[in-house]
């Protein structure tokens, strides 16, 4: 697939004048921002695609119809909080406590959402409504080093755009793949552990005093400590006390 | 409860949760008390995803053990530090991973 911002499908337009931002994010025109955001979106779905082939073959598994199994793809759209919900369906859970899983995994994106809300912030009610719609974990990990660095910031949020569509639209489809075909991909390769790693890629670059480091390694051990809790609610609790332990010890690492 | 209702009730509290802040905030410079807090979500919030599937992984299919996980992480997060390089974080934690398990398997 070809990247070259600012150059039109026909070809006509030309490369774009202002560009030149310096890597790895050189435009700054909202074409450009976008195919930015999908490319940094691709190498995630090496994780994500084999994530959503066993989510669809677990939800046949556990009595979903295919209907509902991929509406909740494009209801919900949280992976890990799928998961919970087709084991709760397996075991016969109340409609009430599936509702209040779902909710409760997916607590942790009120922090996106007030960690991106200044930069949407001069956008439309409809704009803020689609990406808010995207905001997924994968979404968020690559665009928020891009949405806080420096230079024009006007078209950033289609660098969200792109990389929320590209996630969107893998999902969507590897949901139905585990879900009509089954997962083929032989398990012995590993490639959901591709996730974490891309997750240890774009947060390293963000840790850059003591006050960021003391903040990741008391929420990733808080995390594992936690991981007793109901309802996944131990990513919340863990990511709450890094942020305040990171807040209490220095400045904000902007 | 039909399933319908639990997924499009599920996926309203999903989406009432991401647009929360993004609908509430207006234009201007957020004050140094939202800042500041701010600035450490990104660390916070992908460092208690990552440790987990580090050490006790969910959602796979697969059982071994933690050790080649916690050795590619490790090289994963120095080959980050050292070049910023996504995809050669990428390729240097999946090799290890593979090295490590072919190594250590029983």
């Amino acid at each position: 697939m070809p990247l070259q911002p600012g150059v039109s499908d026909n070809g006509t337009r030309g490369i774009s004048p202002r560009v030149v931002r310096g890597p790895p994010y050189a435009a700054a025109d909202a074409r450009g921002e976008f195919l930015h955001g999908v490319a940094a979106e691709l190498p995630l779905l090496l994780g994500v695609v084999p994530f959503g082939m066993i989510y669809g073959v677990l939800a046949a598994r556990a009595g979903l119809t295919r209907m509902t199994a991929q509406a909740a793809s494009a209801l919900v759209f949280a992976g890990s909080s799928q998961f919970v919900m087709t084991q709760l369906v397996a075991g016969a859970a109340s409609g009430l406590v599936i509702v209040l899983s779902i909710a409760a995994i997916n607590a942790r994106h009120a922090l996106y959402s007030a960690s991106v809300a200044p930069y949407l912030a001069h956008l439309s009610a409809a704009w803020k409504a689609l990406l808010a719609y995207l905001l997924t974990d994968e979404a968020y990990a690559v665009s928020i080093g891009h949405l806080q660095a420096d230079g024009p910031r006007a078209k950033r949020h289609f660098f969200l755009l792109g990389a929320g569509l590209t996630l969107w639209a893998s999902w969507q489809v590897s949901t139905a793949f585990g879900l009509f075909i089954g997962a083929r991909l032989p398990s012995a390769w590993s490639l959901e552990f591709t996730l974490p790693l891309m997750f240890i890629a774009l947060v390293v670059p963000q840790v850059k005093d003591r006050a960021g480091l003391v903040a990741a390694l008391l929420a990733g051990g808080v995390a594992v400590a936690a991981q007793g809790m109901p309802l996944g609610l131990g990513v919340l609790l863990a990511a709450m006390v890094g942020i305040l332990a990171g807040t209490a010890l220095g400045k904000r690492p902007a | 409860m039909n399933i319908w209702v639990v997924l499009a009730a599920g996926g309203l509290a999903t989406y009432l949760t991401r647009l929360s802040f993004i609908a509430l905030a207006h234009r201007g410079t957020p004050p140094e008390w939202v800042a500041r807090p701010l600035g450490f979500v990104p660390t916070a919030v992908l460092s208690a995803l990552i440790l987990p599937a580090v050490v006790t992984p969910q959602g796979s299919l697969e059982f071994d053990m933690a050790m080649p996980r916690v050795l590619a992480a490790a090289a994963a997060v120095v080959v980050a530090w050292r070049t910023r390089s996504v995809l050669l974080t990428l390729v240097v934690g999946m090799g290890v991973l593979w090295l490590a398990t072919a190594l250590l398997a029983p």
